[in-house]
């Protein structure tokens, strides 16, 4: 069927290409040690250690609130960008740990930040952030949104079950956050994202909220550890593999790759399959946050910048991966 | 067609690529996490491994069930063959 508007209609035009102007991580001031899990789980320091590369994690006290921790983040993105507030024209929060249904954190956000922007979140779980990076991109390059703040925030700690041997040592909190806008240069490639729902039930929430209000108690996070494992680190990988390639580099080619900080045997058996060469740089901050899933990437990215080990210009390869399934990847240039 | 050995000499690049154990150590009797110290996760690369070596599919459940390098490589077998 031929499409013929009665009478023509106008469209916005975006710029070229979009880049990330700065970026930011958040860490939670309370520094829970393997020794303190195993006060709650019958473990040991090497036993966490060996199987998730996990030394510490950092958890949230009762001050640093999704929405504080979201904030704090956004405020040092948006600094480090030269952005002003008034020139963002959305702002995306990728979170499963903003427990209220409405209004979003995006909108509570911009309030915190007097922005009027167009704010929204999404539930992408551990691919939140490359979700929202993503959908940053596409909105500045369509033109419905000249800069566009993306977070990425959780307290998995409020969701951890602390008497499960399988998930008390994994799970931190934490937040992060960037500045997308319009650029010459393509600064964000092309992403590889999507679902995978058949395995939906190897990660799910324990009960839903209103069996959870009923039995008065919180739900909790549950996982199938060993086939997450499997999907992560065979199946993930060859959409990161994807990712780089639509990108137009080769792996010798790429300075940094921080995946989703789920477990350390995930990155490196992803290391192993994508078969990286040395000369690129692999985040392990896992081992001093837990896997704090949307906020995991940007927080790995900040620890990179703080040790002086990533600079502007640097292609790094993110790939988000975790509860839906889902996934999702693509390179960013370094701000 | 995979002869048993051919398959254990598979498996023991296999166990020693993933787990760093020494090929000579990989052996039919040997126990995955008793003798050889292989934990879950090291355990499902292996298995991931062998599936893309031999072109076969060995499901979660039946994966539970191979204790043994010779368990692993009888499944392989049959299944090849």
């Amino acid at each position: 069927m031929t499409f013929s508007p009665r009478t023509p209609i106008q469209s916005s035009q975006g710029s070229p290409f979009a880049r990330i102007y700065g970026m930011s991580g958040y860490s939670p001031s309370r520094i829970v040690t393997n020794e303190e899990v195993c006060t709650w789980i019958e473990s040991s320091d090497e036993w966490i250690r060996t199987r998730s590369g996990i030394t510490e994690r950092h958890w949230a006290t009762g001050e640093e609130t999704v929405e504080y921790m979201a904030a704090e983040a956004a405020k040092k993105a948006i600094e480090r960008s030269g952005v002003p507030v008034e020139e963002i024209g959305a702002i995306i929060v990728a979170t499963v740990g903003w427990f209220t249904q409405t209004p979003s954190l995006a909108c509570v956000i911009a309030g915190d930040l007097g922005s009027k922007a167009a704010a929204y979140d999404i539930s992408a779980a551990c691919a939140g952030y490359s979700y929202a990076i993503a959908q940053g991109d596409a909105l500045v390059r369509s033109g419905a949104a000249k800069y566009v703040l993306a977070i990425g925030v959780e307290r998995l700690s409020d969701l951890t079950n602390k008497e499960d041997r399988s998930t008390a040592f994994i799970f931190g909190d934490g937040a992060g956050a960037a500045v997308i806008g319009p650029s010459d240069e393509p600064g964000i490639g092309p992403v590889v994202w999507g679902s995978d729902a058949d395995q939906g039930h190897l990660i799910q929430q324990v009960p839903h909220w209103p069996q959870a209000v009923e039995d008065g108690k919180q739900p909790v996070l549950v996982m199938d550890g060993n086939p997450v494992f499997k999907w992560a680190a065979f199946t993930v990988c060859h959409y990161a593999a994807k990712a780089l390639e639509l990108a137009g580099l080769k792996p010798e080619e790429l300075d940094v790759f921080v995946p989703h900080q789920a477990n350390d045997r995930i990155t490196q058996a992803m290391v192993r399959t994508l078969k990286l060469p040395e000369s690129v740089l692999v985040s392990h901050n896992i081992a001093h946050t837990g896997n704090s899933s949307a906020a995991s990437i940007p927080m790995a990215i900040e620890a990179l910048y703080q040790d002086g080990k990533v600079h502007s210009g640097e292609t790094c390869l993110i790939i988000g991966f975790g509860a839906g399934l889902v996934y999702s990847g693509q390179v960013i240039v370094l701000p | 067609m995979a002869t048993t050995e051919q398959i254990l000499a598979a498996m023991g690049e296999i166990v020693n690529e993933v787990a760093g154990i020494p090929v000579e150590d990989v052996k039919l009797d040997k126990s995955f996490t008793d003798d050889l110290d292989v934990d879950s996760l090291s355990m499902v690369e292996i298995i991931y491994a062998a599936e893309e070596q031999f072109g076969v599919s060995i499901p979660d459940e039946e994966s539970k069930n191979l204790k043994t390098v010779g368990d692993a490589v009888a499944y392989i077998e049959r299944a090849t063959n």
